[in-house]
């Protein structure tokens, strides 16, 4: 097993954090992982992204031209990364604030209204979680206990209250995604 | 009465101080660094601390000052005898390190350092010998330099509009938190050799005892760089360096 | 005790491994892609457990010369910059080898030249490796391609540092620096003793000179036969560093028709596009350098002897392939395939690379 996930929005909306959460859930999962960003002041408020793969098998290259499943969060994005899915991989996307659509028809395309469910939360900061929800319904490659487990060690120990909110927004994603097909 | 009585060890007034060894100095007859260097041998003996002392030499004249002085030395590279001191004294807490500069190596090219190491509060203690020239290279502009004093590189003398202002680093230092005792001393006279050997002393055991950045310049002479003769260097230095840089404590917490 | 496994990134795992290697001292100034040396050590807070001093200097001038100041008495010390922070620190790398002093500088390098870039980037080989600083000197340069070895060099680098008495730098790029991978930490070793530096470093200018004559650090040597005295002891030291040391790594080279070498994180995307290339037939192996600085020319030259062709990979303009070719000595086409200013090419594009430079297609 080797899945080969990048996720790319705006600074700020929680991509490297979910893909760190995502890391450390493989690390509970006893997979080998890595987790390459982007950084430098795009980190606050540009285009972000990080690359994560979890593979039962030793890890090559951290830098990839190819991916198995891609989560878009905004529209530069889409644009920079909807080619570089697989034929036949994932594109999850947040429909909120995308005007040109993804076209391809060779991938699984997953609109998700995160950003609604966020509201409805009421909590913007449970967004990425949301997110991350539906990336595991669609791709199961950890279990949701071991995500838990790899939050709390994320988090630092002030935020742990928050961890029940975490869950309930991973949830609520899962929730999100009725149509598509597990891949 | 014979010599032999003469020599006897209860007749002794003076000798050279036993950390000082036979190495001959290369520093020029008159030159204000021997009465210093000097100085502080017999203070480190005097405090008991020859086996716990880090020196640090600069780039300049004093460049061999490991020669002189038998304790643990390094030479550092130019300026940046501060930081140096830094590492040696944070990761060595109960030693004696101080450092020994010129006017080029503290208050130009390191003068960073300087201004870091003292903001911070080192436990470290600095010479300073401020000759207003630079000795070792051939007699060029030092920062320290006066209005109108002739060097190599101002052979017409200082200008303001050109080179700006000569820099009374001192009165910067004194103004830091990090400091507990700046001040400002000659040797050109048995009076002021002792008043400048106290305030090595005084430097020496702040070191000892984490009190902070100790600063200890010294208004000197370089009768080759400002071409004059001993006497008449000391004369100049009194007339000229001692008015635009008074002497005294400048901060003596 | 069960191993610990953690998540972090490359550079956390540098601050992590100088704790638990013992390292006497820490001095850096922050730079972008490697701060997180600097911030993880001070929120690790070493100074409370095995007391390490950590410190943010005034920069990365002062910092390097904290590390000569520190290694002067014996400790073990380091320092961690980028690229433009470490051409500041040159002349004090410089003073470090030419007094021969065991210490550790970690390179997080970044595209240049100048200010540059604040991505990935190779380019600080030749500064690496040819000396950068005046004089004839070289450090012991290793190339950490995964964080585990960004970890594991840290106490490789002292190790090597303090066997022969000179300097080591850990050159890697913004890739393994700021990615996450599992590492496996060193246990926590206790700091040296006041007694074992003695024993370890009878040279050390450490202020406690009972017993023994006065120690001096010193670069400065007036009389040029003895400064050349001086030269001839280093080179007897970089001979058995030459002779000892070099280490390199190799995949695919039992039945390899072609071979690319490429040393750090770039490595590991050439491997991919190996593993991608064997699943077309293709048979290309790989050689990393571990030791960039000995570099391991006799094995180098051993492969060209069966290779129709060689692909030197880098994130540079053509930097290591200069040594790759002196080891080839012609025998076999040696080309570049380089990526500047930050950008990290991915599998497909070395694959192309090869294809047009190497099958010429």
């Amino acid at each position: 097993m080797k899945k080969e996930i990048i996720a790319a929005g705006f600074g700020g909306q929680g991509v490297l954090s979910m893909g760190k959460i995502l890391a450390y859930a493989g690390l509970m999962d006893d997979l080998e992982v890595t987790w390459m960003p982007s950084y430098g002041p795009e980190q606050r408020g540009g285009t972000a992204n990080v690359t994560v793969v979890l593979s039962d098998t030793p890890i090559s290259s951290p830098v990839l031209d190819a991916f198995d499943t891609a989560v878009i969060l905004n529209q530069q994005s889409l644009d920079k990364f909807e080619s570089k899915v697989k034929p036949g991989g994932v594109l999850i996307y947040d429909p909120y604030g995308i005007h040109r659509k993804p076209t391809r028809e060779d991938i699984t395309i997953v609109p998700v209204e995160a950003m609604e469910a966020a509201i409805e939360m009421k909590n913007a900061k449970t967004y990425n979680m949301i997110i991350l929800g539906a990336l595991l319904k669609v791709n199961p490659v950890v279990d949701i206990e071991s995500v838990m487990k790899g939050l709390k060690k994320a988090l630092p120990e002030r935020h742990h209250h928050l961890l029940p909110l975490n869950r309930e927004a991973i949830l609520r994603g899962m929730e999100l995604v009725k149509t598509a097909p597990q891949v | 009465m014979k010599p032999e009585d003469i020599k006897r060890p209860e007749n002794k007034v003076y000798s050279k101080p036993e950390l000082l060894n036979d190495n001959p100095m290369h520093y020029c007859p008159g030159c204000s660094h021997g009465v210093v260097h000097k100085l502080v041998a017999e203070v480190i003996k005097e405090m008991g601390v020859e086996n716990d002392t880090i020196a640090v030499a600069p780039v300049g004249c004093a460049v061999f000052a490991y020669k002189y002085i038998d304790v643990d030395w390094i030479e550092a590279a130019h300026g940046r005898a501060p930081a140096v001191a830094t590492a040696a004294k944070r990761l060595n807490p109960e030693r004696l390190v101080f450092t020994y500069q010129g006017d080029g190596d503290l208050a130009a090219i390191g003068t960073a350092e300087t201004i870091h190491a003292a903001n911070r509060g080192e436990n470290i203690a600095i010479i300073f010998i401020n000759n207003a020239i630079y000795g070792m290279t051939g007699g060029q502009m030092a920062p320290t330099t006066l209005e109108g004093q002739k060097t190599a590189t101002t052979p017409y003398g200082r200008r303001i509009d050109l080179n700006g202002y000569p820099l009374k680093i001192s009165d910067l230092l004194a103004q830091l938190e990090g400091t507990c005792y700046v001040t400002r001393q000659t040797v050109h006279t048995p009076a002021s050799v002792r008043k400048a050997k106290a305030a090595i002393r005084k430097a020496f055991e702040n070191s000892m005892a984490g009190k902070g950045t100790s600063i200890v310049e010294v208004v000197s002479t370089c009768n080759s760089g400002w071409k004059m003769s001993p006497e008449k260097a000391n004369e100049w230095m009194v007339e000229n360096m001692v008015p635009f840089y008074p002497l005294g404590d400048l901060k003596n917490e | 005790m069960k191993e610990e496994i953690t998540l972090m990134k490359g550079n956390e795992a540098i601050a992590h491994a100088a704790v638990r290697y013992g390292v006497d001292g820490y001095f850096g100034y922050p730079i972008t892609p490697q701060s997180e040396v600097l911030e993880t050590l001070e929120a690790l807070m070493p100074w409370e457990t095995t007391g390490m001093t950590v410190l943010q200097a005034e920069s990365e001038v002062a910092s390097i010369n904290m590390v000569y100041g520190g290694a002067a008495t014996g400790k073990a010390v380091m320092t961690s910059s980028s690229s433009p922070g470490i051409s500041l620190m040159q002349e004090g790398m410089s003073y470090i080898a030419a007094s021969e002093l065991p210490a550790l500088v970690v390179n997080v390098m970044r595209g240049g030249p100048g200010l540059g870039t604040i991505h990935p980037s190779q380019s600080d080989y030749f500064q690496a490796t040819k000396g950068g600083g005046h004089g004839d000197y070289h450090y012991i340069v290793l190339a950490p391609a995964t964080v585990q070895e960004m970890a594991d060099f840290v106490g490789l680098g002292f190790d090597l540092a303090f066997k022969y008495r000179t300097p080591a730098l850990l050159l890697a790029d913004g890739v393994v620096g700021q990615m996450m991978e599992k590492v496996v930490l060193p246990p926590q070793r206790p700091r040296r003793t006041e007694k074992e530096i003695r024993k370890q470093c009878p040279w050390a200018a450490s202020g406690d000179s009972r017993g023994r004559k006065p120690n001096i650090i010193t670069s400065l040597e007036l009389d040029s036969a003895q400064m050349e005295k001086n030269n001839e002891r280093f080179q007897q030291t970089y001979h058995l560093i030459e002779q000892n040391e070099v280490r390199y790594q190799e995949y695919y080279t039992d039945d390899c028709e072609y071979l690319f070498v490429a040393f750090g994180s770039i490595a590991r995307i050439c491997l991919k596009a190996i593993e991608d290339a064997r699943a077309a037939g293709l048979k290309i192996g790989l050689l990393r350098p571990i030791t960039l600085w000995p570099f391991p020319y006799g094995r180098i030259s051993e492969l060209a002897e069966k290779m129709k062709g060689i692909l030197v990979v880098e994130l540079n303009a053509g930097q290591m392939i200069e040594d790759v070719r002196l080891a080839v000595e012609g025998r076999v086409p040696v080309k570049h395939y380089g990526r500047m200013g930050g950008i990290v090419p991915n599998p497909g594009e070395i694959l192309e690379a090869f294809n047009s430079y190497i099958l010429k297609k």
